[in-house]
């Protein structure tokens, strides 16, 4: 196979692959953001407790991070059906890929929105603040890095899963690689359709990288998130190195305590 | 200004229960700072988290500015629309100062106005006014992770300001400061205090805190308040724990069969050569075990620890010399059977 051959294939499932996890994603931050911060919510202790509620969204964000992503796919072909009318394609895929995504970002939200220090909620709520000014003021804003993170990895997860949905006949790079490079033996088209896989993921990886660090060089992060501390494994993080002096610094006059 | 009647709190987690407040009557007068002293676990941060309801009491009432805050409550974990305008009129600050690291300096002290629903422009000038206040007029726009304790604190304290409270409470605000900076603080929220005549109800574990600022002082112990009451009323009663920590004296006495006694002299009495006239008038011995003069509250006070002969049931007269010069007089538990001395705190009183 030529390049001129390759060229329009490659060009097609490079838009389908970018259509699918564009897509996904915004159907990931738009169901995730929300029910994790739910999760977060009404356990208990939370601003919106709520023991029932929590454990009921628990076990269904459990149930769809437990489901190999390739099965879910297999089981929602009657979905898919009936929500875009294919079970083929793109479209069709980005249904599997968003309900997979879900509550795989969901509880990266969670987890983020958890780190977020207690005392800051406290802080607010001695100063009159409900629950929306702590959701919309507090803990968003002070999860933001850790949530940007979050995405990071949740964008590379779907392009991983957009490439699986391909094998199935969503389309896509992963659909290439299967029909051409697997089934025909064109071992070029196989190794380009890698590069361009490779290229895909470190692209997002280094943006939202990018993304996080500059919020977090506005100093005070308690640390830096994940994704940073994989790619700057030796560099000291000054944030926290504020932390660990302030920790440090000798209470005084303990002594003299009562 | 603040009043606690009977607080109690009791924290229930799996089965165990914790007494953490145990019937608290705390009674803050308006334009005071009072200071509660207390050990870890003693239930301090529970009695000032239960002054703003953050913490719900078990039982027991809280009264803010004329304000009953605990019929405020209603039933639920959340706070209802009156408790939290109840509490945009109480500031508070905090040991780890929690400030907000996604915003600036200035926006941490927007904050409570935006709650508030103040305009744009309007928190913009009291932000500023405020931070000028603190005397960190040129941080308005660098993040709180840019600033060194101190100064996160008195972001702290501006922030707790920009709702114009009268109340003002702080949980161990100090604590995780340098003794410098605690001063500078301190004296931050003293200067506070006088200006805009708030009530600050301050709680801490280092003795210094109380004696550098506080008008009055309560001593917490297993959530009860154990002893309270101005700081001079504090050093004018006999056998006041607070008293013997705000204002050590040490010394031991030389051997058997003598008396000792703490002498406490506040203002004119200090002048008087009140030592030599003893000794003269009674022809006695007197060793000095240990004297100190030290500002308490902005007032002069000594105490001296000095040493009679003979056992106190022959030193009575020369005691009550002393006690007649206006000095207070404690006889000290050292090396005395511990009935009599508790028989002479009875008659002290
Ligand atoms: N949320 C909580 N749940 C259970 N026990 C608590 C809680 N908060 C405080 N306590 C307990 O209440 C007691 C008083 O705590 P605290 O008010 O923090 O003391 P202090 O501030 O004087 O150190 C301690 O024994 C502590 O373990
Ligand atoms: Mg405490």
């Amino acid at each position: 196979m030529t390049w001129a051959e390759m060229q329009p294939l490659l060009r097609d499932a490079c838009l389908d692959t970018l259509f699918m996890v564009w897509w996904s994603t915004v159907y990931a931050v738009l169901g995730g953001l929300p029910l994790g911060l739910l999760l977060v919510l009404t356990d208990r202790g939370g601003l919106l407790q709520n023991v029932a509620v929590n454990k009921v969204l628990g076990a269904i964000l459990n149930l769809g991070r437990s489901l190999p992503f390739i099965i879910l796919i297999v089981w929602l072909i009657p979905f898919s059906r009936m929500v875009v009318g294919t079970s083929i394609g793109p479209s069709a895929a980005v249904v599997a890929l968003a309900i997979g995504a879900v509550p795989f970002f969901a509880r990266l939200v969670e987890t983020a929105v958890r780190e977020v220090d207690h005392g800051l909620v406290e802080a607010v709520q001695s100063m009159g603040g409900g629950t929306w000014t702590l959701i919309f003021k507090v803990l968003l804003p002070q999860a933001l890095p850790s949530l940007l993170a979050g995405l990071t990895t949740t964008v590379i997860t779907l392009i991983g899963y957009s490439a699986m949905a391909g094998a199935v006949g969503g389309g896509g790079l992963g659909n290439l690689a299967i029909t051409y490079g697997y089934q025909r033996r064109e071992d070029a088209l196989m190794n380009v359709t890698i590069l361009l896989l490779i290229a895909i993921v470190t692209v997002v990886q280094i943006a939202g990288d990018l993304a996080v660090r500059r919020l977090a060089s506005r100093g005070g992060r308690q640390a830096a998130p994940v994704g940073l501390r994989r790619l700057l494994p030796a560099r000291p993080k000054p944030a926290a190195a504020g932390t660990a002096a302030v920790a440090a610094e000798p209470e005084p006059a303990l002594d003299k305590a009562v | 200004m603040i009043t606690t009647k009977g607080l109690t709190k009791v924290y229930r987690s799996r089965g165990r229960e914790v007494t953490a407040l145990d019937g608290v009557d705390l009674h803050v007068r308006e334009g005071e700072v009072y200071g509660v002293i207390g050990q870890s676990g003693a239930g301090k941060s529970t009695l000032i988290r239960c002054v703003n309801l953050l913490e719900r009491p078990s039982s027991g009432t809280v009264t803010v500015a004329g304000q009953d805050l605990t019929a405020l409550a209603g039933r639920g974990q959340r706070a209802g629309a009156e408790l939290r305008r109840a509490r945009s009129r109480i500031g508070m600050v905090f040991q780890h100062f929690n400030l907000l690291s996604s915003r600036t300096v200035q926006a941490n002290i927007e904050l409570p106005l935006e709650i508030l629903g103040v305009s744009g422009k309007e928190r913009e000038r009291k932000a500023l006014e405020l931070l000028d206040l603190v005397g960190l007029a040129d941080k308005a726009k660098a993040y709180p992770g840019q600033l060194s304790g101190g100064q996160k604190q008195r972001v702290g304290i501006a922030r707790a300001l920009a709702g114009d409270p009268k109340v003002l409470l702080s949980d161990e605000s100090t604590s995780a400061l340098d003794p410098e900076t605690t001063r500078s603080i301190l004296q931050l929220l003293r200067d506070l205090n006088q200006q805009l005549g708030l009530t600050v109800l301050l709680i801490t574990h280092e003795m210094d805190v109380v004696k550098t600022i506080c008008d009055s002082a309560a001593l917490m112990k297993g959530g009860r308040v154990v002893e309270s009451g101005t700081v001079s009323e504090l050093l004018a009663t006999p056998g006041s724990e607070l008293a013997a920590e705000l204002f050590p004296v040490g010394g031991e006495p030389s051997g058997p069969d003598r008396t000792v006694v703490d002498v406490t002299f506040h203002g004119d009495a200090a002048t008087q050569p009140v030592i030599s006239q003893l000794s003269r008038t009674y022809n006695i011995d007197i060793s000095i075990l240990g004297a100190a003069m030290d500002t308490v509250c902005g007032k002069q006070v000594g105490r001296m620890r000095i040493e009679l002969p003979g056992r106190f049931e022959e030193n009575v007269v020369p005691i009550g010399f002393l006690r007649e010069q206006g000095l207070q007089v404690d006889v000290a538990d050292v090396q005395t059977p511990a009935p009599a001395a508790a028989l002479l705190k009875e008659g002290a009183k």
